[in-house]
Parts: C-alpha cells; sequence; structure tokens
C-alpha cells in the first residue's frame, strides 16, 4: 500500500504544540529538522472509519462507532460522528477495530548479545578467574552491571522483526538491552517502519535487572546468592555514591544506577522462586519490581500474590514429549509431565488470584506462536477481557504511557487493529495494524465473501454464471449445473479456472479448500468437488482479472484459445455466520503439589500439625535420662509436652511404639541440599553471600532425607574460597516455601574454608600450576583471613566513629559493605563460623588468626584430622562435625582416620557426625553407629552426634536434639535401634507434623505411579493426535556436591560447577 | 574336646608399629580350629556351636563340633562370634587408584576406547593403603576392575595378604570389562532454582549414536572371532588375542551398564558371542530382573547405599533392588565402589539389603559366594566348605550390621593375617597422645 507521508510546515505554533505538549507522541513520516529532497508533500493521514464495532479497551465496546484519526493520532472515537472534511472514509462494516498490543517485554530493534554460561554455568574450579572487569572506562568494578546501557541509543528499527509483531497484533513495545544483572534502561517504540527518531515513543522508559550475567566474563558473580549480594551492595553503592566520595573518583554505572531509579524497575526472574527472590530484594531497598516471569508460577501463586507485583507473562509452554517407549518414559519425572499440562493455567491462575500482569511474546521460539499460545492460555481459563487489558491498558500502564497508548481514546495514538470480528475468536483474522497512523497490512481484508453475477463474453457471445464466494480461495460456480473450479485472490488480483464437473465429482460440495478435511483423506475428500487439490482438465477455461470493489473485470482464454473478457458484480452479502467454535471446555488436568514434586501434596492435603502420643517405645533422649524402656512421649502443639509411663491422652493420635524406637530428630551440621546455588566462588571473601537468599524447597532430597529421619538440615556454602558465604539452617518440612524452610529466630553462620579446594588444588588448572586466584598454599590461606578481619576491624572501627558523632550533618556515612558488614558480625559474636578444614597445620592455623583477631571457630566441619588437635580445639572452644569414615579421596585426607570422631569425644569436644552429602544424610544414624564400632564410644553418645551435639554446634540445642520437655517436637520413631543397619524410620515428625510416614509413603507411590499414567496416557493422546512432540528429556536434577570426590547419586543427577563442598 | 587349648584370641596386637611393617603372612604351616561359634557358610547354612579347620591354607572340616584331638592345632575359642566366608570385593579400584584427587597416584584407566589388552593385576598396588583397612572390615578378597569407555581391560581377582602382585594374583584376567555408552539425551537448558528451561531441541538420537557404537564393538569380537579361527597369523593383534578367553570361556563380559536399554542391548553377548555376562552397576535392573534370568545373566550391584535415579522411584529403591534380584533369581552379588571410604562398607551395603527384604544369609552370598560365582572362584572360595581355600573372618557380631560388626580374626589361605591398618595404628598413636587408654 502506499504510505501517507505527513509533513508539519515548519511553523512556530505547531512546532511549540507538537514538541511541548505532545512530546514525542507525535506526527510520524518526517521530521521537522530533516530537508526533504524535492517537493514538500505535506499530508494529515486524516481517516474515519466508520461504522465500526469499536473497542476502546477492555471494558468500552462501542458498536456502529466511527474513529476518526489524523496526523497519527486519534482525533476521536464515538457513536453518531461526522465525518470530517477532508477525511477519508474508511467503511468499517461488520469489522472490529480494536487497540493494538503492547509487548512490554519484546526483544525489538536491539542487537542480541553473546551470552556467556551465566547463571546456570556457576563457579568452575576449572577454569582460571577473571577477577576484574573487562569493560574499559570510568565504570564501576563488576562487568555484569551495566547500568549505564541506553536502549534508546542503540535502539534501530528493524521492519523484519516488527513485521510478524504487527501480524500478531502490536503497535508498541519496550526493548531493552538484554544483558547483564543490572541493564540499564528500556525504551518504548513503535512498530511502525519509520525514522527511528519518530517511533520512539519515550525513549527511557524502564530500569531492567536479571539473574543473568550476560556477556560478562567476569568470574564473580558466579552463583544465584553472588548475584543477589551484587545487587543489594549496588544499591548500597549507589547511595552512598549520591555523596561523591572522592575515593572512588566517577563511576558511571553508579552514577548510571542513581539516575534510573525513578523509572519502573523491571527484573528478568523467570521462575516462581526467582520471582520471590527478586522481590525480596525490592523489598529491603523500598522497589516494587514489575517481574517478568517464567512458566512456573502457577505452582506457587499465593506467593506470587504476596509479592504485590506486577508481572509480565511469557507464553511459552513446553512443548510435549515423546513417551511413548516406556524405557525412555521412565526417566522423565511426573512433575516434568505435569508441568507440561499445567504450564497453559498459569495466566489463568494469575486472573483468579487477582495479581495483574502483562503478557509477552519474549520466550517464544517464534513470535508467530504467540497467538497459539494465547488461545492456549485462553482455553485455560485465561478471560478474554483480562488477556485484552493484559496486552493494552496493564502494559501502558506500568510504563506510564497510557496517556499514549492501549485504548482508543481521543488524542493517543493512532494505534488499532483492524479485524474480520471479535479478535480473540477462532476464526476472526486481524486485517490491518495500523501504527501511528499508517495503515499494514496484515491479512487482506478478504471479505469478499458474497454472491456475484458472473457475465463472461466471448466472440460467440456472453454466458451467465452465478459465484457463490465463501473466502479468497474458494467459491462455488454454477450456471446450469456446478462447474469444477479453482479461485484465487490475492486482495486484488483474481484468478478463477473451470470446468465441467466430470461424473465422479457429483454430487457436488462447496469449492472450499479452507475446510478441515477429515483426517485420514490426505488430498481432498472423495467426491468433493472443485477443490484445489484437485486438478482441473487441462481444457480448463481461465480466467483473470483484478476487483475493482464491487465489480471485478478481466480477460481469459476457454478450452479452445478463445480469447474472454468478464466482469463479476456483486448481488447479495454473504450470511454473516457467527463464530461457529464453540467455547470450548476447559480441559481437565491435574493438581498443583506442593512441593511441585513427587510425593507433594495437593493443596490442604499436607500433613497437619496433630497431638501425637507414642506408647511404649524405647525412648532416646538423648539427655541424661538416657534410654528410657517401655515409655511414652507426647507431642502437643508441636512441642514435646510429656515423656513417661502410662501418659494418657484422649485427644492424641496415639502411635504404638511397641518394640520400637523413638529418637530426636536427626540434624545434619553440614548439607547443600535444598538450594538454588552453593558456592560463590568469584573471589577469595564472599562472606556477603547468604545461601537463605537461594533456597529451593523443590528439591526431592527433603523427603529423602525424611525417610532416614533427618529433621533439621544445616545449609552451608560451599567450599570454594577462604570465607564463603552465609549459611541457612532449616528444617525439613516438605512443602514449605523457602521462608517456611527456615529454622525461625537462629543465629547465623558463616562457612569458611582452608586447604585444598581453596587454593584449587584439586582442579586441572592446579595440575599446570595455572590457578591465578589468591591464595595458592596455607600460608597464602592464612594471610586472607588475617586480611580479612584487619579489614573488617578498619571497618568497625570507622562506623563505630560514625555511629558516635552527635552530629551527622557534617560527615558522610562510610560505605556499606555487605562482605565486611558479616565479619563484623562475627567479632560481635552475632555470627558463628562453620571451618571446612582437614590437615592440623591449617586447623591450628585458622585458630591462631581467631586468637589474634578476637573470635573463636565455632565449628570445624570436616575436621579429619581433629583427633591430632583436639586439645588445642577444646582449648579454643570449638565444636568439631566430621564424616565417620571418609579418607583418602585427596591428598589432604590421606591421614584421615574413623577413629577421629570416638579421639575427639574422649577429649571432651562435642563431636557431630554430618553428611555433606544427599545420599548418606539418609543414612546419618548408622553413620553415629559406625562410631560405636569405630572407638568405642556409648552407643547413647554416638546418636547424641547426629542430634544433640549439631544442635549445640549450632546453638539451637534449647529447641532441638534431644527429647525434652518443650523443645520442639521433632522426633523419629524408628523399627529398630536407631543406630542399627536394620533400622528404618517408621515416622519422621517435624514440629509435630509427621512429614514421613512409611505406610503412608506407600500410597504417596501409587498416586505418583498413577499420575505418571495418567500423564504418559495423555501425551501419548497428543502424540496421536498430530501434535508435535519432541523427544523424551530425562529428568535430570542438579545436585550440589563434590566433583574432586565421586559420590554416587545416580544417572539422571548432574553435579554442578560450583562443586566441591567436602 | 578337653584336651582343646584355649587360646584367648587376641584383639590386634597394637605395636607401635610402622603401616609399612604390617607384613604378609608366611603359608600356613599349623593346623588352625576354630572352635565353637556360629558359622555362617556362605551358602545359606548357618550352624551354631561349630567348628572350622584349617589344614594347609584349605579347609578341611566346617560342621558342628566334632571330638577330635588337634595335638599341634592352634585352637581358637569363638565363642559367641561369629565366623563367615571373606568377604569379596566384587568391583574395585583398589591398588590402582592411591588418592583419586592426585593424577600420579591413579592407573586406573587407559587411553582410547578398545584396550581388551590392558590388564588390571599389572599395576596392582599391594602396598596401598586402603588395602588393610577393608581386611580390617573382613574383606579379604577383591577384583581389581580398570575403568574406561567401551573396551576398558581385564579384571583379576587378588586376595590381599601379599608382598606383590603376583602374589596377591588369585585369578588373573577372569573379566573383560566394557562400558556401555550412555543410550539418554545428555542434560540441555539451565537447571534448578535459575529457572529458564524454555526451549530444548535435542540434535541427535543417543540411542542411535549409542548402538553405532555397539555396532562398532561388535564388529571388533566379529573380528577377534575370526582372528583366532585362524591357525596362524601374518600379523599378531594383541588386541585379538586378549578376547581369547571370552571364547573359551576362561573369562566373563562384564559389561558396566545401567539402564533397561543398555542391559538389554548387552544381551547381544550373549545370543551373537555366547560370552558370559555380567552387568556391572544394575541400577534397573530391578525392571529386567527375569529377562535377566532367563539369559543366565550375573548381576553386581554397585552400591545399594544411592540415590533412586529417578525422582519418582521409591525413596528406597536401590535399597530393595537385592531383594528384586533374589525374588527373580538372579546371581547377583553387591559391591561397594563408593570413593570416599573406598570400599570398607561392603558388608553394610549387603545389610541395608536385609533391611529391605533379603535374609541375612542371602545378603551374606550376595558378598561371598555369589561373587565368587561371578568372578569364576567359587570353586576355590565363597563359601567355608572342606575342600576350598581358608578364607574366613570372624567378628564378634553380626558383620552386617555396624553396630555389631568387628573382625576379630581373619585367614586368607589359612594364614592369619595381622588386622592392623594405617587407621588403627593413627588411633594407637594419638589415643597415647591424649593419654586415652587406661593403664597405659
Amino acid at each position: 500500500m502506499r504510505k501517507n507521508h505527513l509533513f508539519f510546515k515548519s511553523d512556530t505554533y505547531r512546532m511549540v504544540f507538537v514538541f511541548v505538549f505532545l512530546h514525542v507522541a507525535s506526527v510520524i513520516q518526517a521530521q521537522v529538522t530533516f530537508p526533504e529532497n524535492g517537493v514538500a508533500d505535506p499530508r494529515h493521514g486524516h481517516y474515519a472509519f466508520t461504522n465500526a464495532t469499536v473497542v476502546k479497551d477492555a471494558a468500552t465496546t462501542l458498536t456502529n462507532a466511527t474513529l476518526i484519526i489524523k496526523d497519527g493520532r486519534i482525533t476521536a472515537v464515538g457513536t453518531g460522528l461526522k465525518v470530517p472534511a477532508g477525511a477519508v472514509e474508511v467503511d468499517c462494516k461488520g469489522k472490529f477495530i480494536y487497540p493494538s498490543f503492547i509487548d512490554i517485554y519484546a526483544d525489538y530493534g536491539i542487537a542480541t548479545t553473546q551470552r556467556t554460561a551465566g547463571a546456570g554455568g556457576g563457579f568452575n574450579f576449572a577454569q582460571q578467574s577473571q577477577l576484574e572487569t573487562a569493560t574499559k572506562g570510568a565504570y564501576g568494578w563488576n562487568q555484569a552491571i551495566k547500568s549505564d546501557a541506553e536502549a534508546y541509543k542503540v535502539f534501530t528499527v528493524d521492519d523484519a522483526k516488527a513485521k510478524p509483531l504487527r501480524e500478531a497484533g502490536f503497535g508498541t513495545v519496550l526493548s531493552h538491552v538484554r544483558d547483564g544483572i543490572a541493564r540499564g534502561t528500556g525504551t518504548v517504540v513503535t512498530l511502525a517502519n519509520e525514522k527511528e527518531n519518530l517511533v520512539m515513543l519515550k525513549e527511557k522508559a524502564s530500569a531492567h535487572y536479571s539473574f543473568i550475567k550476560g556477556s560478562s566474563t567476569q568470574s564473580y558473580p558466579s552463583s544465584m546468592m553472588g548475584m543477589i549480594a551484587l545487587l543489594r551492595q549496588s544499591y548500597l553503592d549507589a547511595q552512598w555514591y549520591k555523596n561523591k566520595p572522592a575515593l572512588e573518583g566517577i563511576n558511571l554505572s553508579l552514577q548510571a544506577w542513581n539516575d534510573v531509579q525513578g523509572l519502573p524497575q523491571i527484573f528478568d526472574a523467570n521462575d516462581k522462586w526467582n520471582d520471590l527472590r527478586a522481590d525480596k530484594i525490592g523489598d529491603e531497598f523500598g522497589i516494587q519490581y514489575i517481574i517478568k516471569a517464567g512458566q512456573n508460577e502457577y505452582q506457587r501463586i499465593k506467593e506470587m500474590k504476596a509479592t504485590n507485583a506486577t508481572f509480565i507473562l511469557p507464553l511459552n509452554f513446553p512443548q510435549a514429549q515423546d513417551v511413548e517407549d516406556p524405557a525412555d518414559a521412565r526417566f522423565v519425572s511426573v512433575n516434568d509431565m505435569k508441568h507440561w499440562e499445567l504450564a497453559p493455567t498459569s495466566a489463568a491462575a494469575f486472573e483468579k488470584a487477582g495479581i495483574p500482569f502483562c503478557l509477552t511474546t519474549a520466550d517464544l521460539r517464534n513470535v508467530n506462536l504467540f497467538w497459539t499460545s494465547l488461545r492456549k492460555a485462553m482455553e485455560y481459563g485465561l478471560s478474554e477481557n483480562k488477556t485484552l487489558e493484559a496486552l493494552t491498558k496493564t502494559p501502558a500502564t506500568v510504563l506510564g504511557i497510557y496517556d499514549k497508548v492501549g485504548s482508543l481514546d481521543a488524542g493517543k495514538l493512532a494505534n488499532f487493529l483492524i479485524t474480520s470480528g471479535p479478535i480473540f475468536y477462532e476464526k476472526t483474522t486481524i486485517y490491518y495494524n495500523w501504527v501511528q497512523g499508517i495503515r499494514y497490512n496484515v491479512k487482506d481484508d478478504s471479505n469478499i465473501a458474497g454472491t456475484y453475477a458472473l457475465t463472461i463474453k466471448s466472440s460467440s457471445g456472453a454466458e451467465n454464471y452465478t459465484l457463490d464466494v465463501k473466502n479468497s480461495s474458494s467459491l462455488t460456480m454454477f450456471g446450469k449445473d456446478t462447474l469444477n473450479t479453482k479461485f484465487s485472490f490475492d486482495g486484488k488480483m483474481i484468478k478463477l479456472s473451470y470446468a465441467a464437473m466430470t461424473r465422479r465429482q457429483r454430487p457436488a460440495l462447496p469449492t472450499d479448500s479452507t475446510q478441515r478435511r477429515p483426517g485420514g483423506f490426505p488430498g481432498g475428500f472423495p467426491g468433493g468437488t472443485g477443490n484445489q487439490t484437485q486438478s482441473l482438465p487441462a481444457s480448463a477455461t481461465r480466467l483473470s482479472g483484478v476487483s475493482n470493489g464491487m465489480e471485478w473485470n478481466g480477460t481469459g482464454l476457454d478450452s479452445a484459445g478463445n480469447a474472454l473478457t468478464w466482469t463479476a458484480t456483486f448481488t447479495k452479502s454473504a450470511e454473516v455466520k457467527t463464530d461457529s467454535v464453540k467455547k470450548k471446555e476447559m480441559p481437565v488436568v491435574g493438581k498443583v503439589v506442593y512441593p511441585f514434586e513427587p510425593f507433594g501434596w495437593e493443596e490442604d492435603q499436607g500433613p497437619k500439625q496433630e497431638t501425637l502420643l507414642i506408647k511404649n517405645a524405647t525412648v532416646w533422649t538423648s539427655e541424661k535420662e538416657g534410654v528410657l524402656q517401655n515409655t511414652d512421649v507426647l507431642i502437643r502443639n508441636g512441642k514435646i509436652a510429656a515423656i513417661g509411663k502410662n501418659i494418657s491422652e484422649p485427644t492424641a493420635r496415639v502411635i504404638d511404639g511397641t518394640g520400637k524406637h523413638v529418637s530426636p530428630g536427626i540434624i545434619d551440621e553440614h548439607s547443600h541440599i535444598a538450594a538454588a546455588s552453593i558456592n560463590e566462588g568469584g573471589q577469595s571473601v564472599t562472606s556477603e553471600v547468604r545461601i537463605a537468599d537461594n533456597l529451593n524447597p523443590d528439591d526431592i532430597n527433603i523427603y529423602r532425607q525424611l525417610s532416614g529421619g533427618v529433621t533439621t538440615s544445616h545449609i552451608l556454602h560451599g567450599s570454594a574460597n577462604v570465607i564463603g558465604g552465609q549459611t541457612q539452617l532449616i528444617k525439613l518440612r516438605w512443602g514449605a516455601n523457602a521462608e517456611d524452610l527456615k529454622f525461625k529466630d537462629w543465629m547465623g553462620q558463616i562457612k569458611f574454608a582452608l586447604g585444598e579446594n581453596v587454593k584449587r588444588s584439586t582442579s586441572s588448572i592446579s595440575n599446570f600450576s595455572n590457578n591465578n586466584r589468591y591464595p595458592d598454599t596455607r600460608m597464602g590461606v592464612e594471610q586472607v583471613l588475617m586480611d580479612a578481619f584487619t579489614r573488617a576491624k578498619d571497618y568497625k572501627k570507622i562506623w563505630d566513629l560514625y555511629n558516635s558523632a552527635k552530629d551527622k550533618k557534617l560527615l558522610i556515612a562510610p560505605r556499606r559493605d555487605l562482605e565486611l558488614d558479616a565479619l563484623v558480625e562475627v567479632l560481635d559474636k552475632k555470627r558463628f563460623i562453620t571451618c571446612h578444614s582437614y590437615v592440623q597445620s591449617e586447623i591450628n592455623g585458622a585458630m591462631e588468626v581467631a586468637n589474634r583477631m578476637g573470635y573463636t571457630v565455632n565449628t570445624f566441619t570436616h575436621i579429619l584430622e581433629g583427633y591430632k588437635v583436639a586439645d588445642k580445639m577444646l582449648k579454643h572452644g570449638s565444636f568439631a562435625s566430621t564424616f565417620s569414615d571418609w579418607w583418602a579421596y585427596k591428598m589432604e585426607v590421606e591421614d584421615a582416620i574413623p577413629y577421629n570422631a570416638a579421639i575427639m569425644q574422649k577429649v571432651g569436644l562435642t563431636v557431630a557426625i554430618n553428611s555433606d552429602d544427599a545420599e548418606m544424610a539418609r543414612r546419618l544414624n548408622q553413620e553415629a553407629g559406625k562410631i560405636v564400632k569405630y572407638g568405642g564410644v556409648t552407643e547413647e553418645e554416638a546418636l547424641k552426634m547426629v542430634t544433640l551435639n549439631p544442635a549445640k554446634m549450632l546453638h539451637v540445642d534449647d529447641r532441638v536434639g534431644s527429647l525434652k520437655i518443650g523443645k520442639d517436637g521433632d522426633v523419629v520413631v524408628w523399627t529398630d535401634n536407631p543406630l542399627s543397619i536394620y533400622a528404618k524410620s517408621l515416622y519422621t515428625i517435624v514440629d509435630g507434623i509427621i512429614y514421613f510416614d512409611r505406610q503412608k509413603d506407600e500410597q504417596l507411590q501409587k498416586q505418583v505411579d498413577a499420575e505418571r499414567a495418567r500423564l504418559v496416557k495423555k501425551l501419548n493422546g497428543e502424540k496421536r493426535s498430530g501434535a508435535p512432540t519432541i523427544p523424551a528429556q530425562p529428568s535430570y536434577q542438579i545436585m550440589h556436591t563434590c566433583s574432586d570426590h565421586g559420590h554416587n547419586h545416580g544417572l539422571l543427577v548432574i553435579d554442578t560447577d560450583d562443586t566441591s563442598n567436602d | 574336646m578337653k584336651k582343646i587349648f584355649l587360646v584367648i584370641s587376641s584383639f590386634i596386637l597394637l605395636k607401635a608399629q610402622a603401616q609399612e611393617t604390617i607384613l604378609p603372612v608366611p603359608s600356613q604351616s599349623q593346623t588352625i580350629v576354630l572352635y565353637n561359634g556360629t558359622l555362617h557358610k556362605g551358602n545359606g547354612e548357618v550352624i551354631t556351636n561349630a567348628v572350622v579347620i584349617m589344614e594347609k591354607g584349605k579347609i578341611t572340616y566346617a560342621g558342628p563340633m566334632v571330638a577330635s584331638d588337634f595335638k599341634d592345632a592352634k585352637i581358637i575359642d569363638v565363642a559367641g562370634k561369629h565366623i563367615y566366608p571373606g568377604l569379596i570385593l566384587p568391583t574395585s579400584n583398589l591398588g590402582l587408584v592411591g588418592i583419586s584427587a592426585v593424577r600420579a597416584s591413579s592407573d586406573v584407566q587407559e587411553i582410547g576406547e578398545f584396550n581388551p589388552n590392558v590388564r588390571s593385576i599389572v599395576a596392582y598396588n599391594t602396598d596401598s593403603k586402603v588395602i588393610n583397612t577393608l581386611r580390617s572390615n573382613g574383606i579379604l578378597l577383591a577384583n581389581i576392575v580398570p575403568q574406561g569407555s567401551l573396551l576398558a581391560g581385564s579384571s583379576s581377582v587378588v586376595q590381599l595378604d601379599a608382598w606383590n602382585w603376583e602374589d596377591a594374583a588369585y585369578k588373573t584376567d577372569a573379566g573383560m570389562h566394557l562400558y556401555m555408552p550412555s543410550m539418554m539425551a545428555q542434560a540441555r537448558g539451565r537447571f534448578g532454582g535459575f529457572g529458564g528451561g524454555g526451549t530444548q531441541t535435542p540434535s541427535t538420537d543417543p540411542v542411535k549414536e549409542a548402538l553405532e557404537k555397539v555396532e562398532g564393538i561388535k564388529g571388533f569380537f566379529r573380528m577377534a572371532k575370526a582372528y583366532l579361527n585362524e591357525t596362524s597369523h601374518e600379523e599378531t593383534n594383541l588386541k585379538f588375542e586378549a578376547t581369547k578367553g571370552l571364547y573359551n570361556k576362561t573369562q566373563k563380559l562384564y559389561v558396566h551398564a545401567n539402564t533397561v536399554k543398555q542391559m538389554l542391548v548387552a544381551l547381544d553377548f550373549v545370543k551373537e558371542f555366547g560370552f558370559d555376562l555380567v552387568i556391572v552397576g544394575g541400577s534397573d535392573s530391578y525392571q529386567v530382573a527375569d529377562l535377566l534370568k532367563q539369559n543366565n545373566v550375573s548381576v553386581i550391584l554397585n552400591q545399594p547405599h544411592s540415590l533412586p535415579t529417578a525422582e519418582d522411584d521409591d525413596v528406597d529403591q536401590p535399597y530393595k533392588t537385592a531383594a528384586a534380584l533374589q525374588k527373580a533369581g538372579v546371581n547377583f552379588a553387591i559391591s561397594d565402589d563408593d570413593a570416599q571410604t573406598r570400599g570398607r562398607n561392603l558388608a553394610f551395603n549387603a545389610g541395608t539389603a536385609v533391611t529391605y527384604g533379603l535374609t541375612k544369609e542371602e545378603a551374606l552370598a550376595a558378598i561371598t559366594l555369589n561373587a565368587a560365582k561371578i568372578m569364576g572362584v567359587a570353586d576355590k572360595t565363597g563359601s567355608i566348605e572342606a575342600g576350598k581355600d581358608a578364607n574366613i573372618i570372624v567378628s564378634d557380631g553380626d558383620i552386617l550390621d555396624m553396630r555389631t560388626s568387628n573382625v576379630t580374626d581373619a585367614f586368607i589361605q589359612g594364614r592369619k593375617i595381622d588386622l592392623n591398618d594405617k587407621h588403627k595404628q593413627l588411633y594407637e598413636k594419638y589415643q597415647q597422645k591424649y593419654n586415652l587408654k587406661k593403664g597405659f
């Protein structure tokens, strides 16, 4: 189509009007300041669209209405409007007009950057570190903080990319540079194919963040928690930078950070837990992010609601997997299949929960899939009104551009769609997408349906026929008889061939190539007539012509090669059919379970707190009472209420403990389950990172460990660096979210590490002496500790000075340093250390530094040579948490002995046995049993090593670790002596809630199997119905464990690079 | 019986000696009698108040108490104790890997995919400090297995009291090891808490790729067979030569495989070449137990102390797999290839199988007689029966339970071996440091 060039004369009044009042939302087509090569051709794009059904916004629909646009904007919309003089009238009878859509997360007009491993990569022991940024210039220290990026400066119009978006119905998008953890500003542009100057509606419209490092090659951050820490520190630094601290000089990254804070803040979180992680950062700094979601938010919709965020929802649903082969299906987990089934319900779940959201084409494999996906979301319960809102008003409002786009109101941009019917109906076609007053054809208005009188003239006279036109590719033609035809109309040109019908082709059916054919008859249905796929005889008469609107004119050749002319005149409209597709039934889907894992509970089906009375058991108290025979234990309100003989409590659920053993819940001092990342190895000191920031409640090992009697786990940072991150104590509350997993009111700990892992000895780089991250020796390890605490002390001093100053007006607050904050907590005895350690020299070294700097190493963990220095540890005041019998997997465990725990215990240390391993954690009771074997510790003392003793070193022995009235109801009922290989947990109880029940486990297993069977059947049905499938994808699980020694975790477990935690 | 002189079997004689002075014991000259213990023969039979007599390295009697006059015999009263066959670790890198993290100390995997001629026995280091720690837990024999991709080489069975590998060799080159290529699609995309996981477009078919490799192996075996049928060769092919034992049944084919497809593909080696097949790993073997039985395939479960393979699996599946194989009548052994404990928990892996369905004697067989059968040494060891080598251990209590297991005596070919090890020595040293020993 022809483009309408509008041009303002450069008269002063207009200039002011345009640039002051309209700002950027102005006319398009040419710029005032640009010289014209030729003769001025001012036009105003003045149109009146009449007789249309105008959907102004999701709430307002006008029938038989008129929309008037001029100079790229809407000047009026309403019923009974007069077509103004100078306006071109476009009759839109039978058509609908909608505001065009807004994609708040499009990837348009910005060159894509190469992404490196990013978040998923994690710390890599086998790679050299890049400790400094590779970005040149006056920017900040971290390469992933690209707060200075400005999409509007790099935006270029790209019509090849704009076209599919326009065809999907979009007129306006927000684009940003998708690179880095902080990504600078996004820009709002229209999809008009015009100069950048004119399509840009708001140059800085938003600020962007993510958990993806993007092109940054810098080692830090290498973990989820590192990214969170970096964001938090950046907020603090930016605040501090406002005072222009002289020592910092110019820092363009921080300056930009501050500059963009007034804009809508959009966080690409992309996963349900990441959404919450992002929101929490926002809460800390008074920011409400708009959250770009992933596919799985429906799994935790309550938590999503609690963020109070507006979400941006992608529509990239998982593809159906081919699970026909049972041997392949075996490795696809029930939750992956369930996710395939339920992902399309996510948007509906947001709507139902009343959470505001926008929809985006982002993450789709191809923008062309937008409508299919959108319809799927609607089929799964998303309403039409909400959909329209999510594509128009909500994004416009969020971006502060609702005055310009998002509805059809006077003054707004002329961005609208003309459609054949209600936009979300399956048969509706978008004909045109007008952007800034320019028409873009999507699908030509092929509403040529109707009856036409056809006259064909030849030298031998005229023949008359009737054409019953269905659409642009099918019609029925008849004179005396129905003819065999082939027809096409491309919006202007017409082709029509016809021949007499053969006998076989009767009875007549409409020529309709687009009609869905019944399955099983590829190539057309038998007996059909004039079908496009049915070949006409070579002798067919062939006509071609041009549509001049109500009349078509053309020429042709008959079977004998004689020239013809022809005219077809419109006589009658086709019957307007309403959408024939009935509203589809909402598909039947399975239920969300909590957590979204096998053995998860359906909502409100999870175990509840009960009054429990265990009768007549052998009770291992881990207290001075020792082991009590034929004893009852009463648990009420989540606490141990009574221990004794013949307790009666009529309201209690009674568990017969005859022949059974009852022990306190197992406490694992050293675990790495239930976390999204474990190691931040990007630097040697990373005390700013916190396991708590990235707990992952969807870890099947929580349930598996419950089956082994574990109730409390200390989730540690790994051992990639000398001062690792802050740890988190959790209770194994299967089904809880990250917050509720946490052990409440617990004084935090921090992981330190010494020896081979921190000097990166076991990695391939060190085998080539290639380590470039300090330290490389145990000498350096000691100095890292000295340096860190020296800095922490100086830091504390300056803050004390500042805090004690009476008049702070003249003072600039010191920079808050999250890394040193944590170390000051250690110095202030508000945070305890658990220190990965093996050999005696480094253990002594760590204690000596601690003594000099005035802190205590609370726990030495691993501590396999603790037996050599147990006396010194006792004097220092440390606890010891060790393995029972590990050794000889690396140099520093060459002298590890299974008698270690016994010796340390006999010297007087409080000793725990830990797992550091998701498998062994299920058998910690047996690991404790080995301490009886190796060194003759009494059975009672051995059991304490996995109950009371770890509670002591975690400083929670006032609440857990033994069976004592008033303590938490964390109890295990065993089939046998808990130190025996033959002991199984029958019940594992946390807070008086039976989280693991061996009998119920069997039922749950049956449910898992039944759910699997149902989903496999459904997927197979999907495949058989012809839907595309992808090969079965084994459901791999990430496990954070040690790569420098080989646990056997099975075929589906992937050790991440952020490993080496032992 | 009155003449029996009761020797109070001394626990380990702890002298301040270094590991280097824990000496292999010379061959048995004096007859040894284990008296009045509970005998677990390894073949399922249990006899209380039993006597076992060892002469010249062999078991000459194992059964109920008999009246006899052992003039020159050394009589060990094992009343209240349990007598078991020496345990057999059916797959191990013992003596091949010193410290796994130290490349220089590893001799377990050769370069290349076709190494049938590589022999583990020649690299077996009898001075490995790990060996004695295994003996302390009752393991007296081990199958030393090379690692690799595809054909890794041959394994040999060693006894754990020897000066050098030639002394240690109990049965050499009795197993050829094939590591079946994976038939699972590799992981794609990002994981865990990092979200994402949108588009996954697998490029190749892992099964097809693996089958091509397997076809390569079969091709190799076909050529080897043809080669071996020649009476003379123009050129000698060491790799072909190395397969001789597979064809004349002096060697078994150990296929390291875990998934159903891998195991079923491995059956080809039975069908086409008639090899004796052992599946090593077999984490999913319970799903095809009847087919394995039907094809006379044995299984070595690498490490029952493992996590379930799939999230959906029974949380105790690895613990239950042994019982499923037992039920189906498959000959299976239990191993312990844990890299952190180096195999010392073999008996407890078997104990767990008892908790989840085996009888104690079945579990014992899985680490003694069944293993001996798989390795082709059941004629010599694996059970306490007259005529077999006197490979015997004595424990204070149930050997399968760490709560009661305490090996007090061990005999390899009738030699009463020194049960000291590096760990006990360090224990001794530091007990002295802290003055922890009463009366010291």
